[in-house]
This record gives structure tokens, sequence and C-alpha cells, in this order.
């Protein structure tokens, strides 16, 4: 918990602490003294211990995305009318015959239906016992978008698939396997962020640039459009953009208008961070000797300037990510984000709107919990590398 | 002051006017008029309009005019209060829009209430009792509201009541207060139903707040006055809450300028989960219908609202903050 409440604040005073305390304390001193800033960064990074467990969090769920049809065994999209909520399924050691099996399997499901609300709910049925396989042929798909292969990591055998399923996180309204939708979801819902954010990105340092580089007129009309687009509710406009975007467009075509419209305001912030930085370095003496050797602008820009403030930069940049994030699965959850088939977490969200439905299978809630986690794991990780970005801050 | 206050108010009407624009932009948008759409709409009822009636619409809105003069049209209708047609509901804008509006300023102000009551006393908290448990608690509560999106706490909390209570938390009113007039009985009933809209709204950025106001106290807390004041013997409570708490409240003030902005869009989405008869629901309608009067109408009062907000707020920092003034 030690790295939370750094938050808002310079961490001061805790030069000593900032590194391994495992080296002597002499050594320790040189240590520093020769170390390369990117050296200080990581050691001060590594302090922020939950900064260092959410990106591992991270990394595990882009790799999850990443290989999001071999980690599953159901087509995200594919219906299957027996088996609709059915609720998340927990395996089981014991196979029908009451014996300990060391495969791990799940038990059958009886499916009735009430009376009265003619609702489907499930019991499980100890009796019959489907063991798990792994490495089992499901469907076929391209792993990383380019070995064709049909191999899925586990799965019941594809000979019992009348019978059964097996969903570890349940299914939803029309029997698709919330497991594979979340996962799928991901790839959507994690790339959004990183695209629009390289959107913003550019943006940001193109006109953040120039506002802080060259001061003055442009400066001027620059800073007074970012009041402008910050002091507009972001929401309301975003909403109207997407409702704007052509009907007829393809799901690639909506996919990066989306993302082009969540840059609209996601620049702001960033364009605003770099023209302070420039604002900051534009007097150093190493930016003015640069000149007087006769460097031009955009060369003093982009290998003077810009290298210097990095590390903040991509520090920003992973505190943005979040917001966007959210800001996809608002849209989406309204209706005018993505669409159907294309899967985001705020598409899968968009099924439990009715709270009878979320009532009768809370499950369909668990795209919120992935959205949290991310949004969580971003806002540490981008905690944690704000504080790294300044390893001279004592 | 006064000079602050005209320079201030100046700048809002310039950002109200390129607002305008914007939005009138948003309604030109979709492909075809108003009236195009609004002819097919009614011949595909079965209704004829006479072609008199065409002509007449089509001189009231300017359609064969330049885009400017359309606009300039537009802006001279919306400054008398006639935001329109609704091409959904087939009545004018202003007709459905100020009573919803009026509920979504409620629910706002409500809201920002709840996060000032909430963000202030727990941001002091942190910062004279930095470190200690409750301070990491408060922290992380905070960073979890930040993270959780609006509608996903709407629709977790309508479950909870829906299973656990067996009743609707939708709405702002009880089914019998519905269409009542207004009397005490409908405040308090209204007041009842604001509580959880304003919980789910104020969360998601008490975070940002907390962690400001502990920021900027924990700034003030070791400064020699505040030592000086112990030093005299002041009670801790009054050394706290009379000098560093109102310094502290300073920045704080200036960020709710900002933060206005996007609490606007919490108010809407909430609206839609909650079903609360402000103007998110309407908006999400007319963008889905491409009722673009409405919709453009909605954004622009809206984004209006912000600016006087953000106006508001920054008169009421140079009146606590006399240095603002004189920048």
């Amino acid at each position: 918990m030690d790295s939370i409440e750094s938050k808002g604040q310079p961490i001061k005073a805790e030069v000593e602490g900032a590194l391994p305390v495992a080296l002597g304390a002499g050594i320790e001193d040189e240590k520093i003294a020769v170390a390369s800033p990117r050296q200080l960064m990581w050691w001060k990074f590594r302090k922020h211990r939950v900064a260092v467990a959410s990106a591992v969090v991270l990394v595990i769920f882009y790799l999850l995305a990443l290989f999001a049809d071999f980690l599953t065994f159901y087509d995200p999209n594919a219906y299957n009318s027996d088996f609709k909520f059915v609720p998340p399924q927990s395996i089981t050691f014991i196979d029908a015959e009451g014996n300990f099996s060391l495969r791990p399997g799940v038990s059958g499901l009886i499916s009735k239906r009430d009376p009265e609300t003619l609702r489907i709910t499930y019991e499980t049925d100890p009796t019959r016992w489907y063991p798990i396989h792994f490495f089992v042929k499901g469907y076929s798909y391209k792993l990383l978008g380019l070995i064709e292969t049909d191999v899925h990591l586990f799965g019941l055998d594809p000979a019992v698939a009348e019978e059964m399923v097996y969903c570890p996180l349940g299914s939803d309204r029309l029997g698709r396997d919330m497991l594979a939708r979340v996962l799928h979801g991901a790839r959507i819902s994690l790339s959004i962020g990183l695209f629009s954010v390289f959107l913003s990105l550019a943006l940001g340092i193109f006109l953040g640039g120039i506002s802080g580089y060259y001061g003055g007129l442009i400066d001027n009309i620059i800073q007074r459009v970012i009041e402008f687009l910050r002091s507009i509710p972001d929401l309301p406009l975003w909403m109207a953009l997407s409702a704007a975007l052509p009907p007829d467009w393809s799901q690639e075509l909506r996919y990066f208008g989306i993302t082009i419209i969540l840059s609209i305001i996601g620049w702001t912030r960033l364009a605003r961070e770099v023209r302070g930085r420039f604002l900051a370095l534009r007097t150093e003496d190493f930016v003015l000797s640069a000149r007087l050797c006769g460097a031009k602008d955009h060369r003093i820009i982009l290998r003077h300037m810009v290298p210097s403030f990095t590390s903040h930069i991509i520090a920003s940049l992973t505190l943005s990510i979040p917001g966007i994030i959210l800001a996809e699965t608002g849209l989406s959850f309204l209706g005018l984000g993505l669409r159907q088939p294309v899967i985001s977490w705020g598409v899968l969200l968009q099924e439990a709107q009715n709270i009878r439905t979320v009532a009768l299978a809370p499950w369909l809630l668990l795209p919120g919990l992935a959205v949290v986690i991310t949004v969580l794991t971003f806002n540490f990780l981008g905690d944690g590398l704000r504080d790294a970005a300044d390893p001279f801050n004592r | 002051m006064i000079q602050f206050i005209i320079r201030r108010s100046l700048i809002a009407i310039v950002m109200i006017a390129a607002i305008s624009v914007v939005s009138f932009i948003i309604i030109q948008l979709p492909p075809g008029d108003y009236l195009t759409s609004y002819i097919a709409d009614l011949s595909a009822m079965g209704e004829r309009i006479p072609a008199e009636q065409i002509s007449a619409l089509r001189d009231a809105y300017g359609f064969d005019q330049p885009i400017h003069v359309q606009y300039l049209k537009w802006v001279g209708k919306a400054l008398r209060g006639d935001f329109g047609q609704s091409l959904e509901w087939g009545v004018p804008v202003s007709m459905l829009i100020w009573d919803r509006l009026g509920l979504t300023v409620i629910v706002g102000l409500s809201s920002l209430l709840f996060v000032w009551a909430v963000a202030i006393p727990v941001g002091v908290f942190s910062a004279t009792h930095q470190y200690s448990l409750l301070d990491y608690l408060f922290t992380f509560l905070g960073v979890l509201g930040l993270a959780i999106p609006n509608f996903l706490f709407a629709l977790v909390l309508m479950w909870v009541g829906y299973s656990v209570f067996g009743q609707n938390v939708g709405g702002l009113f009880s089914p019998e207060y519905q269409n009542a007039p207004w009397s005490v009985e409908k405040v308090l009933d209204l007041l009842n139903h604001l509580l959880i809209p304003m919980i789910v709204i104020g969360t998601s950025w008490t975070a940002g707040l907390i962690r400001t106001m502990r920021a900027n106290m924990l700034d003030e807390i070791n400064q020699p006055y505040v030592e000086a004041a112990r030093a005299k013997g002041l009670s801790e409570r009054r050394v706290i809450w009379k000098y560093p708490v109102r310094v502290a409240l300073n920045p704080f003030i200036s960020t709710v300028g900002y933060a206005l902005p996007q609490m606007v869009g919490g108010v809407l989405i909430t609206a839609v989960v909650l079903n609360l008869p402000t103007v998110g629901p309407l908006l999400l309608r007319s963008l889905l219908s491409q009722d673009m009067y409405m919709a453009g109408a909605i954004v622009m009062l809206l984004s209006i609202l912000t600016v006087i907000g953000t106006l508001i707020s920054d008169i009421l920092l140079a009146v606590l903050d006399p240095r603002i003034r004189l920048e």
C-alpha cells in the first residue's frame, strides 16, 4: 500500500529508500553516483510495488487478449439455444462414480423451467461427469492472425458438444460463452485505449510543441482552443459525434471513427503537458547552444527537447488510457459506440442494461469487473511511472 | 473585482458563442436537412403537407440560403427560446427540455454538494493523519470510485436494491407523485430519490478532489504560520480549520471548474441507467433517432450551463483569494 499515498505530490526525502536496500551503504552511494538516469528511474519504479504488480496484471491482460481464441473453446459469437444463461460452472475432481480423478471435469447440468416465470434455471447433476481435455480441437482460427489452427487450450470432448457445455464464466441470453466474449472483448477495449492515446499524443506533441516552442500569437490561439474544448462537457459531444458516424460504415471504419472521436478531447491534456515542458526547457542552456550551433527548429525539438521529457509523457499517456477505456465502455453501453457483432466490454455490458436480466444472471456484469481492474491498474501504473519519471526529485 | 467579473463574463460569452457554432455543426452532421426528414416522416404516415406550408418552413429556417445565414437564423430563434421542432415528438423542443433541464441541474448540484461534503473533511483528515490506516483506506476507496464506471455502479446498486429490497430504485419520483403538482411531499419524495444518483455521480470524482485537498493541506500544514498558531495555544481544531484549510480550499475550488464538464457526462449516463427524468435519456433517444434539433439544443444548453458553472466557480475563487483578481 505504500505506493498509493504518493499520488498527488512528489515523493519527498526518500533518497535512500528509493534504492534497493540490499546494497551496502557505501557501495550504494557509489552506485547512485554513476547510475544512468534510466537506471535510477528503474530503481525508483521498482520501489513502487503496487505499480509493478499493476504492470504485471496488465501484461497478463494483454496476453489474454492476444491469445483469446487459443485460450477459450467456444466461438464468441456462436449461439447455443440449449444452454442459455448457464451460471459460471466450477470444476470438480470427483467423477460420476464418486472417485477422485486427477483430470478436472464438470458435472452435468439439469435445466428446469420455472412454471410461473418461465425462467430456465440449472442444477448440477453429479451422476454425469464430463472430463476437461487439454489442447482439444474446436473451431478453426488464426493464431496471432498468422497461423491457421483449430487447437484450443482446454475444452470438453467435441463428441459431447450436443449435451454439455463448459462455460467457466457462464453464458448469456443466447447461450454464448462469456469467457470467450470477455477475452475477445478485451482485444477491442484494450486496444482502443492505446490507439486513441497515440493519436492524442501525435496531436498533443505537434500542437503543444508549436505552442510552447514558438509562443506568441500561435500559442495564444492554441491555448484558447484547448480551453474551449475542455470547457464543454465531453460525453454529450462524444455521443453526438458518434451518433453522426454514417450507419453504413464497416466495423473497422467505425472502430477508427470512435478512436478519432475519443482523441478529440484527449489531445488537449497532453498538449498542455508538452507545452509546459517546452516552456520550461526553452530557456535551458543546452537548447541555446544547439541553436547557436545552427540546428534547425525541428532538430532542436525532436533531438534535444523531446528526449528530455519522454518519461513524463509516457507517464501521462498511461494516466490518459483509463479515461478513454471508460469513455468507450460508456458509449458502447449506451449503444452509440461500437455495435454487435463487434465485441467490446461496453458492448457486453449493454446486455446487462435490464435490471431484471442482471438479477437473473449477475455474471453478465463480469465485463464490468474487467473494466474496473484495467482502469485501476492503469492508474496505479501511471502513478508509479510519474514518480519514476523524475528520479532526481528528492 | 468588478473588472475581473466583467472580463471573465466576456470570455464566457465568447465561449457560449463558440458552443452555439459547435451545436449547429452537430445539428448539420447527419445527412439531409430537417425539412426533408420531416416531410418524409409525415408522408410515411400518409399525411400530405400543402406546398405553401413547406415553403413557409423553408423560409423560416432558411434552408435555401447559405450555411451561415441558416446558422444566424437558428441562433436568432434560439436566443428567443425557440430551438426548433422535435421530429420525434412533433412538438417544439423547448416544450420538452426545460423541466428536465431543471431536474438535471438539481441532480448535478446535489452531487456537487455530496462531493464537497465528502472530499473536504476526508482530505483534511487524510492530511492530518498522513500514512495512517484510514488514510490508506480512504485513498483506496477513492481510487476505486474513480475506476468504476458510473453506469456500472448504478447498475450494481439497482441490482442490489432489486434483489435485496425487492424494489426498483430508479427514477426521481414515486409513481404517485409523478404527475402531481409541486408540494412539500413531492419535494421530500424527490430528496429521497436523489440519494442514489448523488452517490453514483459523486463517487467518480470524489477521489480526485480528496487527492487535491490532501496534497494542498500537506503543503500548508507544515508552514510556519500553522506552527505559530499552535504555539499561541489555539486548540488543534482551530489551528487546522481556521488557517490551512482555508488556504488549501483555493486550488480546490478552481479544480471544480474543470471537473464540471466531466460531471455532466456522469449525470447523463447515470440518468440513462437509473431512468431519471433528466435530459440524459432524452439526449440518448434523440441521437439514436437522429432528432437533431433536440440533440443540438440539449448539447448546447448543457455546455452553456457548464460554462456558467465554471464562471461562478472562478468568481468564487476571486472572492476567496484576492491574488487571482490581479492576474
